[in-house]
């Protein structure tokens, strides 16, 4: 178990993600109209305003766009982490997240391209479970 | 060089302080336009256009007027992070240009060090639930990291060093010394050297949030300044030669799916500035960048045309764009940048205000001669949700 803050619920945009963390699901969304693949989750389409969206499972396996180790922060659950990564992952169906990638030793393990694959990491903090990324191999 | 003379700059001041202990941040917004107006040569009497980025303690748009004792005919909160200030100058160049008003005034006031706020590695998110802040709260993504982001991916995908960044670093320091200010601000604020730098010695400082060193970030301090922008007719009457302000440009950028995170809103504000202005980014003398952190300012000198994508790193290397470097006439945030002389939260006024200087001969790192200057602010994070905002000055 870890103790992330938890989002701010009920919030319409991205609860049903969160939700879907429940289920064990990372959940993204894809336009009816125009198709694309819309993330961070929302109400409408950003490519064409449209508000007929669908929710769809992930295989929750992408790459490392980018990633930070972050040594210094002032809010008390990100001290007792000690250094952990904050990453953008470009998941296979096409969209960027950002979430954390956990590795013994994130300045030696982590890198920009690297396989991730997430897995939901139970929280003290509340009911959601955040999702996280490991790599794979 | 430019087309037209439609509005300029004419009266600048930079608070002095950057500890201020027991200052309010509205008195430091008035205490600089006073000043500012001073400099102009004009009265409080002449204003009749207030703009302001909702900073201070007087409550924005709504109660600033009241509180200043101004009955303007135009008044602009534009608020868009640290480049509020090269927005709020278009929109005061197009109201001065359509006869909306003839003497703009922007102020800048804040107690960000006397009020130990944690800008770069506090919590930002809030506590009213909030599309974004939602799928980022739980991974503990300070400011600072969001920025390192950038860096990374710069590096990885053309090649960056850290050496190479460092040099933006030694250069704004070179220039800090030189400014009374600045080093009265880096010793007020305690820096752990207030001296010179080199290349190692950012290397070595300690990791922040990697792959970013505490020697590439700004400093948290108090301050403010005002910027007084008039019409030529003014101008004409005024105490020191007008910054004509020949080319603006604003943009925002956010992340995307499949984005590119190396690229800013200044790809955008740029060219637009530019474009208006007639002029090239190689016939630049002066160019303010917001200096939040080294990588703010490589990805804009690219975005903004000083050199191609994913060259900035050999364009700032070793500290080439100090003023008193030949090998380039182009000299930076010779001022002393957010680095190492002024950032209370939005630098933006800033970088009009040495612009400024630059066109009047008046920096403390005085490039001889200069005639034309770029300031370009990036407000909100270069790795999120950001804008850009381009402003060109040219002398007479």
């Amino acid at each position: 178990m870890a103790n992330r803050p938890q989002p701010l619920l009920p919030e319409p945009n991205t609860g049903p993600f969160w939700e879907g963390c429940k289920a064990g699901e990372l959940r993204y969304q894809t336009c009816d109209a125009c198709g694309a693949v819309v993330f961070t989750p929302r109400l409408h389409c950003p490519s064409c305003l449209s508000g007929d969206l669908s929710w769809q499972v992930s295989e929750g396996e992408g790459t490392v766009y980018t990633y930070s180790v972050v040594v210094q922060n002032r809010v008390p659950a990100f001290i007792e982490l000690g250094a952990y990564s904050v990453a953008y992952i470009d998941l296979d169906e096409g969209f960027r997240m950002l979430s954390t990638v956990l590795a013994d030793d994130p300045m030696r393990d982590i890198h920009v391209g690297a396989r991730v694959r997430v897995e939901f990491e139970g929280q003290e903090s509340g009911e959601y479970p955040v999702p996280v990324f490991r790599p794979i191999g | 060089m430019a087309r037209d003379r439609r509005a300029a700059i004419v009266g600048i001041h930079e608070y002095p302080l950057r500890l201020a202990p027991g200052v309010s941040a509205m008195q430091i917004k008035v205490d600089s336009i006073r000043a500012a107006l001073e400099d102009a040569g004009l009265s409080w009497s002449d204003v009749d256009a207030l703009y302001d980025a909702q900073d201070g303690e007087a409550g924005g748009g709504l109660q600033l007027a009241a509180y200043l004792g101004l009955k303007p005919s135009v008044i602009d909160t534009t608020y868009v992070g640290g480049s509020s200030y090269e927005f709020q100058a278009a929109h005061a160049l197009r109201s001065i240009a359509c006869g909306k008003c003839k003497v703009a005034v922007l102020s800048y006031g804040s107690v960000s060090a006397s009020n130990r706020v944690a800008i770069g590695t506090g919590d930002r998110s809030g506590r009213v639930p909030n599309w974004r802040a939602n799928m980022e709260r739980p991974y503990g993504m300070t400011l600072i990291a969001n920025y390192a982001l950038v860096k990374q991916r710069h590096m990885h995908q053309y090649g960056t060093t850290n050496e190479q960044l460092a040099g933006i670093s030694v250069s704004t320091r070179h220039h800090a010394m030189r400014n009374p200010q600045a080093v009265k601000a880096m010793t007020d604020l305690e820096f752990v050297g207030v001296n010179e730098l080199t290349v190692e010695e950012v290397l070595d400082s300690r990791l922040v949030a990697h792959p970013l060193r505490l020697l590439e970030c700004c400093m948290i301090s108090d301050g403010g300044g005002a910027v007084i922008i008039v019409a030529p007719e003014v101008a004409a009457d005024c105490r020191k030669p007008p910054a004509w302000i020949i080319g603006t440009g604003e943009a925002t950028k956010y992340p995307e799916n499949g984005g590119d995170i190396t690229v800013s809103a200044g790809a955008q504000s740029g060219p637009i500035a530019f474009g208006e202005a007639g002029v090239r980014p190689d016939e630049v003398d002066i160019v303010m960048i917001y200096d939040s952190f080294s990588i703010t300012v490589a990805v804009c000198l690219e975005d903004l045309g000083f050199c191609a994508k994913g060259e900035a790193g050999e364009l700032v290397a070793g500290g080439r764009l100090a003023f008193d470097n030949s090998e380039t006439r182009l000299a930076m945030n010779t001022d002393g940048g957010g680095l190492s002389s002024n950032h209370p939260g939005m630098r933006g006024i800033f970088l009009l205000i040495e612009a400024t200087r630059q066109l009047r001969g008046e920096s403390t790192s005085q490039l001889p001669d200069a005639r034309l200057a770029v300031a370009h602010g990036n407000g909100g994070q270069l790795g999120g949700v950001h804008t850009g905002g381009t402003v060109i000055l040219a002398r007479d």
